[in-house]
């Protein structure tokens, strides 16, 4: 397998603009500017079948195309580099370790969607992050890479890093928007969408990190290469987060498709302390959970992962073992949605709260059997029927968490708490092993944690 | 004009219309917090989801244009089950406290759970989110955020319409609240429009609270009375007392909004300061007599002075807040004595407000324009008053005119006092009548039927809502028994009061600017006068 988006494993301080050089960096711009028309960059794209990675897997070439050719307003790249879904921590290895595949990416799409201006959006807790980026970005400059004159083509290309101050929403392309023009991160309703009215009342084109550094390769090395790796409908290579209940929890980049069973087992070492599979959300928190049974048979490429039904979102993936109640993390998870819904459209608003709230009396102890019924039917009439998808991202793990671990949620009626703690309600860490519990012992609850440094708290 | 089928009925539409105005005009009422057509569309209530064939999932009405060939369904299973979902969600943390709340009766909240919902909530345990309750936070406005529906159409109101942006949405998800900014009260002159588009009781008006439960109010279409432009209102009335004011939808003249100034302008309508019967000086006091003695005095008057100095020595001074019936049937009285000594008094108080770029308008006049299109007041009251000023009027007759006020009291007896009587036709005791050897009660506004001109020519057409106090009568009324005094016609007990649709056919013969209009004929928004403006 070869590596492209994770070549800083390889190649010792690939952030300095030197060394990216020298290993092909901006090759590919060179290569858009001087030999391909925006047409043909838009169509190597198309025909590389690059999907968006941002959680959305629209593909980038198609959305793209979709900003009018003849436009007499500016056109608008937008960098989204929020990243917050839960178990998602790709777009920060990213920014701290190659930066300029990021800068290449904003400059190639600038040229072939005939942009002048990216706004790079920026999560707020990435201050390193941005420190990096912002040298990367003054390094590019004094090389002609970014500015009035690119690599004397004559086309000009300014990229602008924003921060933002806190907010998930802030990471759905409308909101995103409206966070960048200054106000209030409240999605938007769609029509119209970005391509036509997207930044300050232009066209604009939204594309998650990932997204942009995979596309300096496939311009460097044409669209069959890249389809060489993963199905046909969604190729290339992509950054797996791996958290949770996991031996060697990390990012990993590995071909689409590549089978969740061998990510788990082989790449991530198995389930921590030898323990069971119990399940794996394969997205980031807001899609459907799998069971163990399922998630031993899934691939993980935008298609299969659909069609096992669940989607692959950000993929980031987390791993949880028998240890786990399923109650707890299902309310962990309603809290971050009921915590960053942008409060605007009445059923997220509201149900978001109303889910958690149910869902802490069920893990109490204090619910009973027909709470089971208003979870599943509050989440229904949350699912479409809002103006971004916040609300569908809570709605879906309850309709799968639900009739997947019916037993335990009826368990925690009938036993009046949780069936994983000790004393039956808060939750606890005793530490993995300790031999004693017939019920299973309680496992600290790593689903938020990020890459490596969870090994720290297994033994509060 | 797209042809569509909204619940199984045709329609054909205006190009570039919404679903909810499409459903709207084939009589289909399609349930909506945030949509305000006088405000941009956020879409956020999701109240208005309905069901668009060929559309995989709910479309909200709001942003949905209405297209050739679509077919809508309001009242589906899938658009019912959705309606019921968003009423029972905007339950979750509303406080319900419907029987100390002023918006009891004009809810959409109470409105649409009885019209779409019906359902008992199935949230019952769990506490509801607490937030703030009677915030009194400027601009005579009550904010109650635990009742929000958190439609913003509050927000868009002072961002897009008065841009002075003193609320906004702070917090997030259910703990969103409506609130100002620290330090800084709501302060703009159309605050109050606010308690109108808010859907709920949460922002009601400080003045009107805990008032009047608003069943018990009737409403009658008027004109509010406080500025040249005329917004169009209702007034909101019960047992002959008005308890508020509110605009009256009318593209013509004022849209959806009025004034708080011309809102707050009612109390002045029905003060301890109200004529309710004739008065006559007696010593040092004005003192009441009957109508029959009045009338016969003034009439008498009238008679005794233009026979003895020529009917020019008869003078009339119409105010500019008559009505067109008002000012015509003065004119009418004034040529039928044969004076053309006729003059408008267009007068604003020196703190009057300057014309803004929404509604206000610095000539506090309601019927200027109204006036100058009889033919009265194009030269102001000048010309009369130096005639007067100079001997030539023996007998004034002021209709809505406190000149006293108006001219300063040095003025106005240097104009006036060569006078040897003074008949005053007002609402309102005022320093004009202390000078008055005649003091007829009429009746405001609220109390008649009549028309306004506003300053862009739009006649407008005033109801009574409740008879006026004690013995006041309509100024047409008492004009009308003047001249048929005059002509030596017997009072005519037992015969109905002139009507100002009457008034109002025989101006519409007379005057160009009302040729082909009717009172009953002008609707709801009124129609524009003839002429253009002086
Ligand atoms: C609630 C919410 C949060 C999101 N957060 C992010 C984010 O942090 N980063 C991101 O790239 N996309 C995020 N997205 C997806 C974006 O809306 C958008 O689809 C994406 O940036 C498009 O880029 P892509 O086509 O390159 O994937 C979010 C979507 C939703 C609904
Ligand atoms: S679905 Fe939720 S997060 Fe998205 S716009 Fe609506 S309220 Fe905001
Ligand atoms: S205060 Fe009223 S108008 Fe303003 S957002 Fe709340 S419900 Fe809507
Ligand atoms: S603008 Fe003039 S007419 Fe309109 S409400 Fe205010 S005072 Fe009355
Ligand atoms: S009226 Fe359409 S969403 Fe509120």
């Amino acid at each position: 397998m070869q590596r492209y988006l994770t070549r800083w494993l390889d190649i010792p301080d690939l952030r300095r603009i030197e060394v990216y050089e020298a290993h092909g960096g901006y090759g590919a711009l060179r290569k858009a500017l001087f030999e391909m028309t925006p047409e043909q960059i838009i169509n190597e794209v198309k025909n590389s079948n690059l999907r968006g990675r941002g959680g959305a897997a629209f593909p980038t070439g198609v959305k793209w195309s979709f900003i009018p050719k003849d436009s007499k307003k500016p056109v608008y790249v937008c960098c989204n580099a929020d990243e917050s879904e839960p178990g998602t921590f790709a777009n920060r290895y990213e920014l701290e370790n190659d930066p300029h595949a990021i800068i290449e990416g904003i400059l190639i799409a600038c040229r072939a969607v005939g942009s002048h201006t990216c706004f790079v959006y920026m999560r707020g807790e990435f201050f390193t992050q941005k420190q990096i980026f912002e040298t990367a970005l003054g390094e590019a400059r004094a090389r002609g890479y970014v500015g009035a004159d690119v690599m004397g083509s004559g086309f000009g290309v300014e990229i602008t890093v924003h921060r933002g101050a806190g907010a998930y929403i802030c990471g759905e392309e409308t909101g995103l928007l409206e966070s960048l023009e200054g106000k209030r991160a409240y999605p938007r309703n769609r029509p119209p969408f970005p391509a036509i009215q997207g930044a300050f009342g232009c066209p604009t084109v939204v594309n998650n990190i990932e997204t942009l550094s995979n596309v300096p390769h496939i311009i460097a090395r044409g669209a069959e290469w890249y389809k060489t790796m993963g199905p046909a409908s969604s190729p290339g290579n992509k950054l797996f987060c791996l958290s949770g209940h996991i031996n060697k929890p990390g990012l990993y980049e590995l071909p689409m498709g590549f089978a969740l069973k061998d990510l788990i087992y082989e790449v991530g070492g198995g389930i921590l302390d030898g323990r069971k599979l119990k399940a794996v959300i394969p997205g980031g928190s807001s899609f459907p959970v799998f069971t163990a049974e399922e998630a031993v048979k899934v691939n993980m490429d935008f298609d299969s992962v659909r069609a096992a039904g669940s989607l692959m979102g950000t993929a980031g993936v987390m791993v949880m073992h028998d240890g786990t109640c399923m109650v707890e993390v299902l309310r962990t998870v309603a809290h971050f949605y009921h915590h960053e819904s942008c409060g605007q459209c009445t059923p997220c608003r509201e149900g978001t709260g109303w889910i958690e709230k149910l869902l802490i009396e069920l893990e109490a102890g204090r619910g009973r059997t027909e709470d089971l019924q208003t979870l599943l039917s509050v989440a229904t009439n949350m699912e479409g029927n809002t103006i971004c998808v916040l609300a569908d991202s809570l709605s879906m793990p309850v309709k799968s968490f639900i009739p997947k671990f019916r037993a335990e949620f009826e368990e925690h009626v009938r036993l009046g708490c949780c069936p994983f703690k000790e004393d039956g309600a808060t939750p606890h860490a005793t530490g993995g092993g300790d031999g004693v519990a017939q019920t299973p012992a309680a496992a600290p609850n790593r689903l938020s944690a990020q890459s490596t440094d969870t090994d720290a708290e297994a033994d509060n | 004009m797209p042809k569509l089928t909204i619940d199984d009925r045709q329609v054909e539409v205006p190009d570039g219309i919404n679903l909810i105005e499409a459903a709207r005009l084939c009589g289909v009422e399609i349930p909506h917090y945030c949509y305000h057509p006088a405000l941009a569309v956020v879409g956020n209530c999701r109240m208005c989801l309905v069901e668009v064939e060929k559309a995989p999932k709910l479309q909200i009405a709001c942003n949905t244009r209405a297209t050739d060939g679509m077919v809508v369904r309001t009242r589906s299973e899938r658009t019912q089950a959705a309606q019921r979902a968003v009423l029972e969600f905007l339950l979750v943390n509303h406080p319900i406290d419907c029987p100390v709340c002023d918006q009891a009766g004009e809810c959409k909240l109470q409105d649409y759970y009885m019209d779409f919902d019906r359902q008992p909530s199935r949230f019952e345990r769990g506490r509801k989110n607490h937030k703030g309750k009677a915030l009194d936070i400027g601009g005579g406005l009550m904010l109650d955020q635990e009742r929000c529906v958190l439609c913003a159409r509050c927000t868009r109101f002072f961002d897009d319409v008065t841009h002075t942006s003193e609320l906004a949405i702070f917090e997030r998800g259910d703990h969103n609240v409506i609130d100002i900014y620290p330090g800084r009260k709501v302060d703009n002159s159309y605050a109050l429009n606010t308690v109108d588009i808010c859907p709920v009781g949460a922002l009601t008006e400080k003045d009107f609270r805990f008032r009047m439960r608003v069943w018990y109010l009737h409403r009658t279409p008027s004109v509010c009375g406080g500025c040249e432009r005329g917004c169009a209102i209702d007034i909101h009335h019960h047992r002959g007392r008005i308890y508020r004011f509110k605009p009256r939808h009318n593209p013509e003249v004022n849209g959806y909004w009025m004034c708080d100034a011309g809102r707050r302008s009612f109390p002045a309508l029905q003060s301890e300061s109200r004529l309710t019967a004739p008065l006559k000086p007696a010593g040092e006091r004005m003192a009441p007599i009957g109508w029959d003695a009045a009338l016969a005095e003034a009439a008498a008057k009238i008679a005794e002075l233009s026979h003895a100095h020529g009917p020019s020595a008869i003078g009339a001074v119409a105010g500019a807040h008559s009505t067109n019936e008002e000012a015509f049937a003065l004119k009418r009285l004034m040529a039928a004595i044969g004076s053309g000594r006729i003059a408008a008094l267009a007068w604003s108080p020196a703190d009057a407000p300057r014309d803004d770029n929404l509604l206000i308008r610095a000539n506090r006049n309601p019927n200027a324009r109204g006036l100058a299109a009889i033919g009265i007041g194009a030269d102001g009251i000048g010309p009369l008053g130096e005639a007067a000023a100079a001997g030539e009027i023996k007998m004034l007759i002021a209709m809505r005119a406190d000149l006293v006020r108006a001219l300063g009291e040095p003025e106005f007896v240097r104009r006036f006092g060569p006078l040897d009587y003074l008949l005053v036709l007002d609402t309102d005791a005022n320093e004009t009548g202390q000078m008055a050897n005649l003091v007829l009660p009429i009746a405001a506004y609220p109390e008649l039927d009549g028309s306004f001109t506003n300053f862009k020519g739009q006649v407008q057409r005033l109801c009574k809502a409740f008879d006026p106090p004690g013995e006041a009568r309509s100024a047409i009324e008492i004009l009308d028994a003047l001249a048929a005094r005059l002509a030596g016609a017997a009072p005519r007990p037992g015969e109905a009061p002139l009507a100002a649709g009457a008034v109002f056919a025989e101006m519409a013969t007379a005057e160009p600017a009302f040729a082909g209009l009717t009172l009953d004929g002008l609707g709801e928004h009124g129609a524009p006068s003839r002429t253009p403006t002086a």
